[in-house]
């Protein structure tokens, strides 16, 4: 038993919803007590879905316990079916109903048989992996269902496309910023003459499955989830895979040199073409089109000469984070960390001779006490890091996951490609005190923090409140509770009371529609 | 439209057992542990109800509530590592750390499933780190969202202190002055209700609390005790002979365990939400204490006549339940009193004796505002009912969290059924929120709708 106030990355159901889900046309079906199909609520209010999550919980109750849950399982598969006729069907348990060690595959197996979509029990180990892991199984189980599917079949689409082109794995449903990266990886692609074959899972059907050996190659922005079936297509259709993250102007740079390097390798046969060379284009967009070159080169970032950070998040964002600030903006890195404990041994990797120690933990409470004793400048780390960052006045950037409805802003806000570096810059700017702010606070003490006095309308003062009235007034919230006092004593004045009690209080409350 | 929505006479009851969304009934600990303000609630699950009381509520560890998850890994689900001892562990941390007057577990579907005896070593483990442990099943196999704080309440009557025991809850006195508390107490048992005295339990915000007690005071009764308490250390007293009267609709639980475990006497009245309820409330228990109500109907007129600007905007609207909380039918009630027609009123679960007053008086309303009685579909089936909203196009539909967006997007005005939960409804005072929270929608989507001119957020029809 382990006493646990907060976590960074969900359990491992979850993981398996978000892939499932971000698929169109697909069909999930919880096998989980009431009270555990929370991912509806939080697709729904996170990611303002207009449509119904497609996600539909069997209820298990103290009932079905009792009988047996097959009949209900099979039931609900078989009634979606027909309701909502998907493509696929998943079936995942939650922690709690995994214990009940039933033979899910054999529900499915029946359930199969009388449905006219196909139907997949996910195979995940529900305690012993996470969120993240369990999606990047998830996405793998599901590719592979249908590249062998189709092989049976005989129509896996094996011939390459003529032009370049590519496959994005890893864009999913409640990700960190994933929608804005798309767009801008997209655009990147386009830029260089690479044709997007399938990004997948998000948006993607699950019947152009047979489609992706077309590509010339897959990329994987993220490495939390997509790399699994990178390594799946690799071994099983020799497909070759990037993996990495174009975060960064220099990332970006060795991404699009790895992708050229595929390329070439790929267009082999075809000795009459020239070979793609991107280094004008990377050279153009480094320091001209992206403003994060000349940025850290103006005069308004000296400041940041010697200003201290601390990054924290998934691996991803961690890694590449670390190593921006570290050799893109010439800030000194404290330390650097991350929640994904099973990705520890890439992580101390990458961010080695950037910073000056690693924290590898999934314990919230340990990144806080690193951030009290460090004390930086700046955070960059989750949402947890920014609620350190308040009670301790020091100020955090965002930048990785988990998600908060702030990580859903409505403008365009990617992290990757060119446009990504830009925003980023916006960030750590917006982050430090730069500039002449700095010594203008310097000169003057820190920011002017004089309470505005409050203004109060009640100007005689012939009334008075009760002890208990005035107790009573001090229960009601802070923010409200001034509105609450003048119109009390509004009500008190226009009725002739001049002793204010806890019963006038709410008869003034009572009144205010009157 | 008539197919689904026949014009009944009698109340209809439904159960579809279908596949339904309420929160989990852990989620009680969000507001408990507020209420009860020397408390420290040890949720005992998994990382999904972890998870559960991080995301889908919005309670982060900001505020550091009293309260944490116990959770289970890998050894616990085996049996390889000792239930008590990995308790023991946990339990002595909290002490040490915050010190609670009681700790509060809280046991899951997880518990239950592979059966943890909670109850069997609460008393050892309480004796041997000396605090109260009190062990409530707020499970989501047996129970749904608001049931949760039942469990709670009915756990904690077993710890209420009787009329002869000098001693407040069990050890929770060690570092209490007991004679001051008795000099506190003492008074509070006579007066002016003659030994009658009357406990109200269920959670409400401590000025909401304050306005039903003053409700009752001015019909010369006296509140002696609330359960719970706003200290655990407080519990009210409960023997035979004590009057119980309950102040939400999903606590049938602890209403039975006050009748059988203390032989409280159960005060069966609708509930005091909207200025109609609490009427039917107070005079209920009036009658029980032989008082004759005085100015109470002057006083619903005027709370009637404070809400006008609000029921000029719901009088004639539709509104569709579909059901979460267990408020459901009281809120019902008090909206078909304001001129608004119920087509449905979806509820995870339905206990026709606890809610026998309310629902003779939700049968009452519709026949004076001469409106249909509106369908009761026990443990609802989502889906099917996102069929019915289709079809009736009601004017508002309450719903979860889940199916707001997709609703608003096809033009169907929604409210959270979660924010009844979390807003102040009960009593004459808070009328003007429950109404300020149901026009809210109509009030912005008209405004919206006037001025834009579309309704349809999306491509293809429902």
């Amino acid at each position: 038993m382990k006493l646990a106030y907060w976590m960074y990355a969900g359990p491992a159901h979850i993981g398996t919803l978000r892939v499932a889900s971000s698929f169109k046309n697909v069909h999930a079906i919880m096998h989980a007590p009431l009270g555990d199909d929370y991912f509806n609520v939080m697709r729904s209010m996170l990611e303002r879905e207009r449509d119904f999550t497609p996600v539909t919980a069997s209820i298990v109750d103290r009932h079905v316990l009792a009988r047996g849950s097959q009949e209900k399982v099979v039931e609900t598969i078989t009634r979606k079916d027909k309701e909502e006729q998907p493509d696929l069907i998943l079936l995942t348990p939650t922690c709690t109903s995994s214990i009940l060690q039933e033979d899910l595959q054999n529900f499915v197996n029946r359930a199969a048989t009388e449905s006219k979509s196909d139907v997949i029990l996910a195979d995940v180990n529900h305690y012993r992996v996470n969120e993240l892991q369990a999606a990047d199984r998830t996405l793998e189980q599901i590719v592979r269902f249908y590249i062998e599917k189709a092989k049976t079949q005989n129509d896996l689409a094996t011939i390459k496309t003529e032009k370049p082109s590519v496959n994005i794995i890893g864009i999913f449903t409640l990700g960190f910023h994933n929608h804005h990266d798309c767009r801008e990886l997209k655009r990147l692609l386009t830029d260089l003459g690479i044709s997007i074959n399938e990004v997948i899972p998000e948006g993607g059907s699950i019947k152009n499955l047979k489609n992706l050996p077309k590509a010339w190659f897959n990329l994987i922005p993220y490495r939390e989830v997509g790399l699994m079936t990178a390594k799946y297509l690799e071994k099983e259709l020799n497909m070759p895979f990037v993996a990495t993250t174009p975060m960064g102007v220099i990332d970006t740079a060795i991404c699009i040199r790895e992708i050229e390097a595929i390329l070439n390798f790929t267009n082999q046969s075809k000795i009459d073409k020239e070979p793609y060379n991107f280094e004008d284009y990377i050279d153009q967009q480094t320091r001209f089109v992206s403003q994060a070159a000349w940025f850290s080169r103006s005069i308004d970032c000296q400041n940041l000469t010697g200003k201290k950070a601390i990054v924290f998040g998934d691996s991803t964002h961690a890694a590449s984070m670390t190593k921006i600030l570290a050799r893109e903006m010439g800030i000194r890195i404290s330390c650097a960390g991350t929640y994904c404990k099973h990705d520890a041994d890439w992580f101390r990797e990458q961010v080695s001779g950037f910073c000056d120690s690693v924290l590898i933990t999934d314990d919230h409470t340990k990144v806080g006490d690193m951030i009290a004793r460090v004390e930086p400048a700046a955070i960059f780390g989750t949402q947890m890091e920014r609620h350190v960052g308040k009670r301790l006045d020091i100020p955090c950037g965002v930048i990785s996951a988990p998600v908060h409805i702030q990580n859903f802003p409505l403008g365009y806000r990617p992290f990757l490609g060119y446009e990504g570096t830009n925003q980023i810059a916006d960030l750590v700017y917006n982050s430090f005190t730069l500039g002449m702010e700095d010594h203008l606070l310097e000169i003057f003490g820190g920011h002017d923090t004089k309470q505005v006095i409050t203004k109060s309308l009640s100007t005689d003062s012939n009334l008075t409140w009760t002890i208990e009235g005035l107790a009573e007034l001090n229960k009601i919230p802070g923010f409200v509770r001034a509105k609450i006092k003048r119109n009390t004593e509004k009500f008190a004045r226009e009725n002739n009371i001049s002793e204010i009690t806890i019963e006038t209080m709410y008869a003034a409350k009572e009144a205010v529609g009157a | 439209m008539t197919a689904t929505f026949k014009k009944e006479v009698n109340l209809v009851f439904e159960c579809e057992t279908g596949n339904y969304h309420t929160f989990c009934p852990i989620s009680c600990v969000a507001w408990l542990y507020q209420k009860i303000e020397d408390s420290f609630f040890l949720v005992i699950g998994t990382k999904t109800c972890g998870y559960f009381l991080q995301n889908a509520l919005g309670v982060m560890i900001f505020a550091e509530p009293r309260y944490a998850m116990a959770e289970l890994e890998e050894g616990d689900i085996s049996a390889q590592l000792n239930d008590y001892k990995e308790l023991k562990r946990l339990c002595l941390q909290i002490k040490q750390d915050r010190n609670p007057s009681v700790i509060v577990w809280i046991g899951t579907c997880t518990t239950e499933i592979i059966k943890m005896d909670l109850e069997g070593m609460a008393p050892r483990l309480e004796s041997e780190i000396d605090i109260p442990i009190v062990v409530a099943r707020a499970n989501g196999l047996d129970y749904a969202f608001t049931q949760g704080e039942d469990t709670v309440l009915a756990a904690m009557v077993n710890r209420c202190p009787k009329k002869d025991q000098l001693t407040k809850p069990l050890q929770a006195v060690s570092f209490i002055d007991t004679d001051s508390l008795q000099k506190e107490k003492g008074p509070k048992y006579d007066s002016i209700n003659h030994d009658k005295d009357l406990v109200l339990f269920g959670s409400l915000p401590s000025t909401v609390v304050t306005q039903l007690n003053l409700e009752l005071q001015r019909q010369d009764i006296k509140v002696s005790g609330w359960l719970p308490s706003q200290r655990y250390s407080d519990l009210p007293i409960l023997d035979s002979g004590v009057y119980v009267c309950g102040v939400n609709p999903f606590l049938s639980r602890t209403a039975a365990t006050l009748m059988r475990r203390r032989k409280c006497k159960l005060i069966g009245a609708p509930f005091p939400i909207g200025p109609d309820g609490t009427r039917a409330w107070v005079e209920k228990i009036c009658s029980v204490f032989g008082k004759q109500p005085q100015g109470l109907e002057q006083r619903e007129a005027e709370i009637w006549k404070g809400l006008e600007d609000y029921l000029q905007l719901v009088r004639g609207k539709s509104v569709f339940f579909m059901g979460d909380n267990l408020l459901e039918v009281s809120l019902a009630r008090f909206l078909i009193r304001c001129g608004m027609i119920v087509y449905e009123i979806g509820i995870p679960y339905m206990d026709k004796r606890f809610q026998a007053a309310e629902l003779a008086f939700l049968e009452k309303t519709c026949h004076d505002m001469n409106v249909p009685m509106p369908r009761i579909v026990e443990k609802p089936d989502n889906y099917n009912q996102i069929q019915r909203i289709k079809e009736l196009q009601p004017d508002l539909a309450i719903t979860g969290m889940a199916h707001a967006n997709p609703l608003e997007a096809r033009g169907i005005s929604t409210k959270w059924s979660v924010e009844f939960t979390f807003a102040q409804i009960h009593g004459f005072t808070n009328s003007r929120d429950i109404l300020e929270l149901v026009t809210r929608p109509l009030r912005r989507n008209n405004s919206l709708e006037g001025s834009l001119g579309w309704t349809q957020l999306v491509k293809s029809t429902v």
